[in-house]
């Protein structure tokens, strides 16, 4: 377990330098120079030189990715064009948003999906599994701001139980914060949860079918021992994937829920500082964004091994 | 008073009839065999008495279990019974044991899941005490093992371990050795054996073998389409066969066929000092991979007109040698060559001597593309050829094809889903012969073939043996099929072949001691004086 560990930490850090090489190339071979750029087409030459000094655009290339990869490792990602604040608060601000918002939503849709998967799949054919999975149709059918909405109209505007947007901060304290987040989280999770719980189904449904499964029967297990003894465990490793690529997506895929709550999330500010063209911000972003698929990715290969022991011994 | 008795069973699932009125018994200590081709009700048999049958299913009939009739019990009560006074084991060890759990766990949860009281020491104690029973002793294979780091043989008597470790009245096995090499088999026969002496248990055995369970089972049941057709006392059902149906199995077991004389020897294939290595995974950063060596330093020649056997267990490196011996891999040592050429040419197959060979798998029912019809299945190799038959030539070339396999043109146009096991296997030879191949490899080609259906295809090798002078590899773990359709054989051990010379003399005289331990471990059918009617 611990040499498996220590190969996945191993390309877990060869992903993460081979993504920031791409990264900055990326913006590097992007048209014009990123200063003009930034500026647009009506920039002043006086303007122009300026930033050039500032963005180190004078110094040769490899000098700069080292210096720009130096910084982020130190904490410094540089000082946004647009708002003039370091990068790092804009970023660190947002974050204490969308992190845990999107962690709430992936446990309500892991709390949803597990159950209905479940329940679909020992019930095969049968009633219970056509409502489910007529639901979880639904679910993956209706696009998530249209819950979002609904939401609103009924919670907040009918029933008064939460405020239909915004965020207080999480000094108002650990309820208060959740509380605000709670509708977001619902509308974000709902699709999720429509699709992990088909996952779940159709993986529990190719594990029923196993042998080993009539071997635990013939033991003298009720179905249901069987299901919850041999099944789940075998079912998870397709679960745990969608699971690892779900959380990337509610991280900074969220930026229409954002909208429609008025939150301050990573999403909005991708958005907005592509719109203004900070690349500076728009390149520390992506790199964050990539960092966390990258570990999580990282932290899914883990739970493989952890739920499969043929994984561990593979070395 | 019989400890099973199943009177008058009749099954069908969705209208459709499976068994009709099956009547059968065993007594504590007895050894009863059920046999009988694929889809004559056997397995379901097995399975109606666990109550463990898919959905759908109807039953009528009685299943006394000493004296409770297990067709009126509810679920929960089932579940009492199963694991505890009937064990079952299942043809599949690769796959019948959770990948997920240690073998010690799955061994325990049979004890466990019957007596809640027991703790889980002592559970795990009683567990290591059937594993050693089993022939798995705790110092070589402790409890905290994964089924993947066990052989299929060993998963086996995990398995066995599972099912007996409440010592059960009844033992019911579902084809428990046809997935194993025949040493394995041996063992794992011998052990049910002793288990069921000692624990005066009754053994159900469930094969499509005669020859397995003839030596073996007290009685033995002949099962077709859903039916009981003869049951007996073992040596007097083999010494007085009545029905014809059990004749023919019983011919069909220890089919022969007459192979024409070979031509003189003019070499075709020649093999020299072939190395096959894998690499293996890296177990350190900077350290070299290991390699394992498949095959090691092997050498043999296939004269034109020559029907050559391959014999092995399985893991002896038969396949990693049939596939380069196909150029579909480059060795790593020695040469390999077709009428002099090499049949592997930089890093791909050599085309002009692969056109000269063709292959016959062993699975009938995977290895066809299913949406193509038979002609365009049959007509794959003319890829191979330069300028293949067009229109025509190529209809006459495909009725040719099928015609030498006992099929008609009319099938031509037909899906391969409407064709049985057996015709699937004669359009697989008819893809192989259609561009008249210098040599042709059978790979356990008939190897998942009913007994009567293996018959039928060995005739048909002999006949074309005679009609298109066939040369070929003929590779199965099978010693009987490979004695009666080989003029010479080679015996395989860890990829070095041990032994060669002409098949009666390799099977009437063995010199290495493992081809005396494989021909020994082999099951044959006893040869009785048949009573005269």
């Amino acid at each position: 377990m611990l040499r498996y560990t220590i190969k996945r930490l191993i390309s877990l850090f060869i992903s993460l330098a081979v993504a920031s090489i791409v990264i900055f190339a990326v913006i590097e071979i992007a048209p014009g120079d990123p200063a003009s750029f930034m500026l647009g087409m009506n920039a002043q030459p006086e303007t122009l030189a300026a930033l050039r000094a500032e963005l180190g655009l004078d110094v040769p290339k490899v000098q700069r990715y080292l210096t720009w990869v130096g910084g982020m490792l130190s904490g410094d990602f540089g000082t946004s064009y647009t708002y003039r604040t370091p990068v790092m608060d804009m970023i660190s601000d947002r974050l204490w948003v969308s992190l845990p918002l999107a962690l709430y939503a992936l446990v309500l849709s892991t709390a949803l999906a597990f159950p209905a998967g479940i329940y679909a799949a020992s019930r095969r054919g049968q009633a219970g599994d056509i409502g489910v999975m007529g639901a979880t149709q639904l679910g993956v059918a209706v696009p998530n701001f249209w819950f979002a909405m609904m939401l609103v109209l009924i919670f907040a505007i009918n029933l008064r139980w939460f405020a239909a947007g915004g965020f207080v901060g999480w000094d108002k304290g650990l309820w208060a914060g959740l509380h605000a987040l709670t509708l977001p989280a619902i509308a974000l999770a709902l699709p999720q949860a429509a699709i992990l719980a088909r996952v779940m189904r159709s993986s529990l449904l190719d594990v029923l079918g196993e042998d080993f499964m009539r071997t635990a029967r013939a033991k003298g297990l009720t179905a249901r021992q069987a299901l919850w003894r041999h099944g789940l465990r075998n079912a998870l490793i397709p679960v745990l994937t969608i699971i690892g690529l779900q959380f990337s997506f509610l991280l900074a895929g969220s930026i229409i829920i954002e909208q429609v709550f008025y939150l301050p999330g990573l999403g909005r500010l991708v958005f907005q500082s592509i719109s203004a063209r900070d690349l500076i911000v728009v390149e520390s972003v992506v790199m964050l964004l990539v960092f966390s698929v990258i570990t999580v990715n990282f932290l899914v290969d883990l739970a493989y091994a952890a739920v499969d022991p043929r994984l561990r011994s593979r070395t | 008073m019989n400890l099973l008795e199943i009177t008058n069973l009749s099954l069908s699932i969705h209208a459709l009839k499976i068994l009709r009125d099956v009547t059968l018994s065993v007594a504590p200590g007895e050894i009863v065999a059920v046999t009988g081709e694929s889809g004559s009700g056997k397995s379901l048999t097995a399975l109606a008495t666990m109550q463990l049958l898919p959905k759908g299913a109807e039953l009528s009939g009685h299943i006394m279990l000493g004296d409770q009739d297990l067709t009126e019990l509810t679920e929960a009560q089932l579940c009492e019974i199963r694991g505890n006074d009937v064990g079952m084991v299942f043809q599949e060890p690769m796959t019948a044991l959770n990948p997920v759990q240690t073998i010690g766990a799955q061994v325990a949860e049979t004890i466990r899941v019957h007596h809640r009281d027991v703790s889980r020491q002592e559970a795990e104690a009683r567990a290591a005490e059937t594993l050693a029973r089993v022939g798995l002793p705790q110092d070589r294979f402790p409890l905290s093992r994964y089924p993947h780091e066990l052989s299929g043989g060993q998963r086996q008597r995990v398995v066995i371990a599972m099912a007996i470790a409440l010592r059960p009245r009844l033992l019911i096995a579902d084809e428990p050795t046809t997935a194993l090499d025949v040493t394995t088999q041996a063992q794992i026969l011998a052990l049910l054996k002793k288990l069921a002496q000692e624990d005066g248990m009754g053994l159900l055995m469930i094969t499509h073998d005669l020859a397995v369970v003839a030596d073996m089972a007290d009685r033995i049941i002949v099962m077709r389409h859903g039916e009981v057709v003869e049951q007996g006392e073992t040596r007097s059902l083999l010494q007085n066969m009545r029905h014809p149906y059990t004749k023919m199995l019983f011919e069909a077991s220890g089919h022969r066929v007459s192979l024409p004389e070979p031509p003189p020897p003019q070499p075709l294939l020649e093999v020299r000092n072939v190395i096959r290595d894998y690499r293996l995974p890296r177990t350190s950063l900077f350290g070299h991979p290991g390699h394992f060596r498949a095959v090691n330093d092997v050498s043999f020649t296939i004269q034109r007109g020559e029907r050559l056997g391959l014999v092995g267990e399985s893991g002896c490196g038969k396949s990693t040698l049939t596939r380069a011996l196909l150029g579909l891999e480059q060795v790593q040592g020695g040469s390999i060559t077709l009428n002099g050429a090499p049949v592997f040419s930089g890093t791909r197959p050599n085309l002009d001597v692969r056109r000269q060979m063709q292959v016959v798998f062993q699975d009938p029912f995977g290895s066809f593309n299913p949406r193509h019809r038979v002609d365009r299945l049959i007509t794959e190799p003319f890829h191979l050829l330069h300028d293949p038959p067009q229109g025509a030539d190529r209809t006459r070339a495909i009725d040719e094809a099928l015609t030498a396999v006992g099929l008609t043109h009319k099938d031509a146009s037909k899906y391969i889903h409407e064709f049985s096991g057996g015709q699937r296997q004669r359009i697989a030879i008819a893809r192989a012969l259609i561009i008249r191949p210098e040599l042709i490899l059978f790979d356990e080609a008939v190897s998942a073939l009913d007994v009567s259906v293996r018959a039928q295809i060995l005739d048909l090798l002999a006949d074309l043996c005679g009609a298109y002078d066939l040369t070929y590899l003929f590779i199965s773990h099978d010693l009987s099929v490979v004695r009666t359709v080989t003029d010479r054989v080679l015996v395989m051990k860890s990829g070095e072949i041990v032994e060669q010379g002409q098949t009666e003399d390799v099977f009437e005289r063995p010199a290495h001691t493992y081809t005396q331990s494989l021909i020994a471990a082999a099951p044959v059918l006893p040869q009785f004086e048949q009573a005269r009617a």
